[in-house]
């Protein structure tokens, strides 16, 4: 790996990527699915950098999404569940931030979500499905009339039809797509070609990435083009969906990355406590994200021997036996 | 060994035992992972569990926490996304079972995992629904795990988020579900079907040691209890395999 690398102008530091690609108000959608595989290091970048009324567009999302909500970064959410699993199975800056009336919200399911990913990537306005019929998700608005006619924000939340081909009664619910400025996918591998691989479930990330306008990769490492393209059928993008590329081993922690490491139930759940008081949940900002200078500085506070602990088994892709409670 | 056991390994094995094989098994968190991974390796060997994130059949060789917890891509026969996994759930030719999770429950079964209060300001907020909507919209049949007390089982849901029987009667299939609808509410105190004809909850078992009268007080609305009988209690052989093999870590076992 050297100097003929053909990703030379899309590989960056975290703080170029976010600086370039990322603005007051950008609609994010974030990669990954509540403890697994979240944007940490971008997340705790553009906490650094202050970007703020950020719209985030997700189907289930835990980890990254409430400390930007908790941050003060997100002024308005589109949203399927906000969970961390057992760790807290409502996020707590995310509850609080709804409860205090903080944060514009809007509804959807995980599967309604990744179809608005999915008509995003494919260039259709809207896609249907059968999903929702007879749930409020169909009848309570979160948006405003408002913040309706504002950028990225489609005139209405979904709209219900009869089947167009069908003489029997048949209704489907409409959804409209989404096209988010950017999308941040945390990834195991990227090729000295910009190729994408993720390991372990994919989850909505592919659509993600392709309905977006940019894409930001984070990665554990950067791997020879001959590694990369020996076994194409594992890979996840082409090159030509990226736009900035940035080394970050950990960069998913606390939660985890399949093969590489496992979440960190100590962090978490030490997140849990404090993200209930808004006195810690500051001091924590202060000693996770705003005092630290450097990845390295990052991952000596979280220790050489939490580190060990969750190290992942490459074969099982967790790490057998960690202390989970 | 101590043949006592907790709520959630009572649950764990009622919801275990109405898995058969053949069935594919959607499993969220918590208690319906135990039930899921129970009713694999206890009843129902030929049922495959999958997971709304996208892992299918994983080995569980340990309990996941998370439906996205990397234990679900583990040893599974393959790893997909979202899209995929859902296009499973409602898989015209597949039997799917889900278990599911919620805050409040109505006499047909629907479920709120969104927020109590006004919506847009809520008194509390919940998760939202994750792939509960999804799941509850294509699935063969869904089982509910429920706290048994009356302020989760209500006359009206504060908000509507994954639909069982609807108004009752045909009103689901008339909303234009095509299948699916509530099948079962598994509770500390018991296990609760739904009428063929008006789709309202009925008691079906009531654990031992639990009273009918109890199971009255603890439900927000009109229950009827006249096909009520006794459940047997978990065997030694369904209490072993789920200590030793389901969650030796006793991760959720013991709650």
């Amino acid at each position: 790996m050297g100097n003929d690398m053909e990703i030379s102008d899309k590989l960056m530091g975290l703080d170029a990527a976010v600086k370039r690609f990322i603005k007051d108000g950008s609609q994010i959608a974030l990669g990954g699915f509540t403890v697994v595989r979240n944007p940490m290091a971008v997340a705790y970048e553009i906490i650094r950098q202050g970007i703020k009324d950020l719209h985030i567009v997700c189907h289930s999302h835990g980890q990254a999404l409430d400390v930007l909500i908790g941050a003060g970064c997100v002024k308005r959410l589109e949203i399927a569940y906000g969970g961390n699993g057992r760790y807290a199975p409502t996020c707590i800056r995310f509850k609080k931030a709804i409860q205090q009336g903080d944060i514009e919200f809007e509804d959807y399911s995980n599967y309604q979500m990744s179809l608005r990913f999915l008509a995003g990537a494919l260039n259709i306005p809207f896609i249907p499905t059968k999903s929702g019929l007879g749930s409020d998700l169909l009848t309570h608005e979160g948006f405003s009339e408002e913040i309706r006619k504002q950028r990225k924000v489609a005139r209405k939340k979904l709209s219900v039809m009869q089947n167009p081909f069908s003489e029997e009664e048949d209704n489907v619910v409409l959804l409209p797509a989404l096209n988010p400025d950017v999308a941040l996918i945390h990834a195991q591998y990227v090729g000295e070609d910009g190729t994408v691989r993720i390991k372990g479930l994919t989850f909505a990330d592919i659509e993600q990435a392709k309905s977006a306008d940019v894409v930001i990769v984070t990665c554990e490492e950067i791997v020879p083009r001959s590694f990369i393209r020996l076994d194409p059928d594992q890979n996840s993008l082409p090159p030509f969906f990226v736009d900035a590329i940035v080394k970050v081993p950990y960069g998913a922690h606390p939660t985890g990355c399949y093969g590489f490491y496992d979440y960190d139930p100590k962090h978490l759940n030490m997140y849990r406590t404090v993200a209930n008081d808004d006195e810690k949940f500051r001091k924590y900002l202060d000693e996770w994200v705003y005092d630290i200078k450097t990845p390295e500085e990052y991952l000596n506070k979280v220790g050489a021997e939490m580190l060990m602990k969750i190290k992942a088994n490459p074969v099982l892709g967790y790490a057998v036996g960690l202390d989970r409670r | 060994m101590n043949l006592n056991y907790s709520d959630n390994e009572m649950m764990a094995i009622s919801a275990g035992r109405f898995i058969k094989n053949g069935d594919i098994v959607f499993a969220g968190t918590g208690v319906s992972m135990l039930a899921a991974t129970a009713a694999k390796r206890i009843y129902a060997p030929k049922a495959v569990i999958f997971f709304e994130t996208g892992g299918i059949d994983p080995s569980l060789d340990e309990i996941p926490m998370a439906v996205s917890d990397l234990r679900v891509m583990s040893g599974t026969c393959l790893n997909s996304g979202l899209i995929e996994a859902f296009s499973i759930v409602g898989h015209r030719k597949l039997h799917t079972i889900a278990f599911l999770g919620a805050a409040q429950i109505d006499k047909y079964g629907n479920l709120n995992t969104t927020s109590i209060g006004d919506y847009h300001r809520p008194r509390t907020r919940f998760s939202g629904s994750g792939g509960a909507c999804d799941v509850a919209s294509f699935a063969s049949g869904v089982i509910t795990f429920m706290q048994h007390e009356k302020r989760r089982f209500v006359e009206k849901l504060d908000y509507l988020t994954s639909v069982g029987w609807y108004k009752g009667g045909d009103s689901r299939r008339k909303l234009g579900l095509v299948r699916g609808g509530a099948l079962a509410v598994v509770t500390n105190l018991g296990v609760m079907r739904f009428d063929d004809v008006t789709r309202e909850m009925y008691l079906d078992e009531y654990y031992p040691g639990v009273s009918i009268e109890k199971i009255i007080e603890n439900t927000g609305f009109e229950i009827d209890v006249s096909r009520a009988r006794q459940a047997s209690p978990p065997t030694e052989d369904e209490l072993m395999i789920l200590r030793n093999e389901v969650d030796p870590q006793r991760l959720i076992c013991k709650a």
